[in-house]
């Protein structure tokens, strides 16, 4: 039987401070309507959240990328911007490179990616300075389940 | 607690009508930087923020937090509460202080994201 794979592109704005937070709503939206476990869409939508600011606030544009097949549901966003000099170093929680605008905003305290790898079951990030950067998010739900 | 019983501990205005105010509200969380509130949060909370940009309305929208209590006399502008309206989070405003609005609501027994005061 051929496996169901659902995928859905959504575009990120950057420096959209009002509407940052939009997409991840959808992706809540979407698994929400599949009927998956609220504590496991609680957990994709923080993780695709802190993604989605992480556009928003330091790169020109992006796209998030959902994938959900009957095992896992993955989300991969990429961005156009200026990319990550050191990746471990941004992984480390405080570690920040966000503008005073960004802190106002209640975020830019260098907690967005450990947040993603505290939400998800494989973060993979690659990225080019000058270029961009792309986060790739694993999420496996507790049970597997059927969907429509 | 319910959210009218709140709503009369902080003296606190409703931003928009109507909502439940029968809504069962079981722990809060006062923060002012939201990727605090992102890790560590149950979801059901009452938010407790002396900011009022609409990130705080995605914050508790995706972390599924009940409500939010404004502090420090503050309040969102219309586009806000009407975003907050349309994800239908209650939104209160106190001109208490932070610290105040938490020390009130703690002494009538309201716990934190923990489940507990003490």
């Amino acid at each position: 039987m051929e496996e169901k794979v659902l995928e859905w592109d959504y575009e990120i704005n950057g420096k959209d401070f009002r509407n940052a937070g939009k997409v991840s709503s959808k992706v809540k939206e979407i698994l929400k309507e599949l009927g998956f476990d609220p504590d496991f869409v609680r957990r994709v939508a923080i993780a695709s959240y802190e993604a989605e600011m992480n556009v928003v606030c330091h790169a020109e544009r992006g796209v998030l990328h959902l994938t959900i097949s009957p095992e896992e549901l993955r989300i991969v966003v990429k961005d156009k911007g200026p990319g990550i000099q050191d990746i471990e170093l941004a992984m480390q929680e405080g570690y920040s490179t966000a503008s005073p605008e960004i802190r106002e905003m209640g975020f830019g305290a260098g907690m967005g990616l450990p947040n993603i790898k505290k939400n998800v079951d494989k973060l993979n990030i690659a990225s080019t300075v000058g270029e961009g950067t792309v986060v790739d998010m694993l999420i496996k739900p507790s049970s597997i389940r059927e969907f429509g | 607690m319910q959210l009218w019983e709140i709503q009369g501990i902080l003296e606190a205005e409703l931003l928009w009508e109507p909502v439940d105010l029968q809504m069962e509200i079981e722990m809060a969380r006062a923060a002012d930087l939201m990727s605090d509130v992102l890790n560590r949060s149950q979801g059901g909370e009452l938010l407790i923020t002396g900011l009022v940009n609409s990130q705080v309305i995605w914050t508790a929208e995706l972390a599924e937090l009940k409500a939010i209590a404004f502090v420090r006399g503050k309040r969102p502008d219309q586009e806000t509460i009407g975003l907050a309206k349309s994800k239908d989070i209650p939104l209160l405003a106190t001109k208490l202080l932070m610290y105040e609005a938490c020390v009130r609501l703690g002494m009538r027994g309201l716990p934190g994201s923990l489940g507990t005061i003490w």
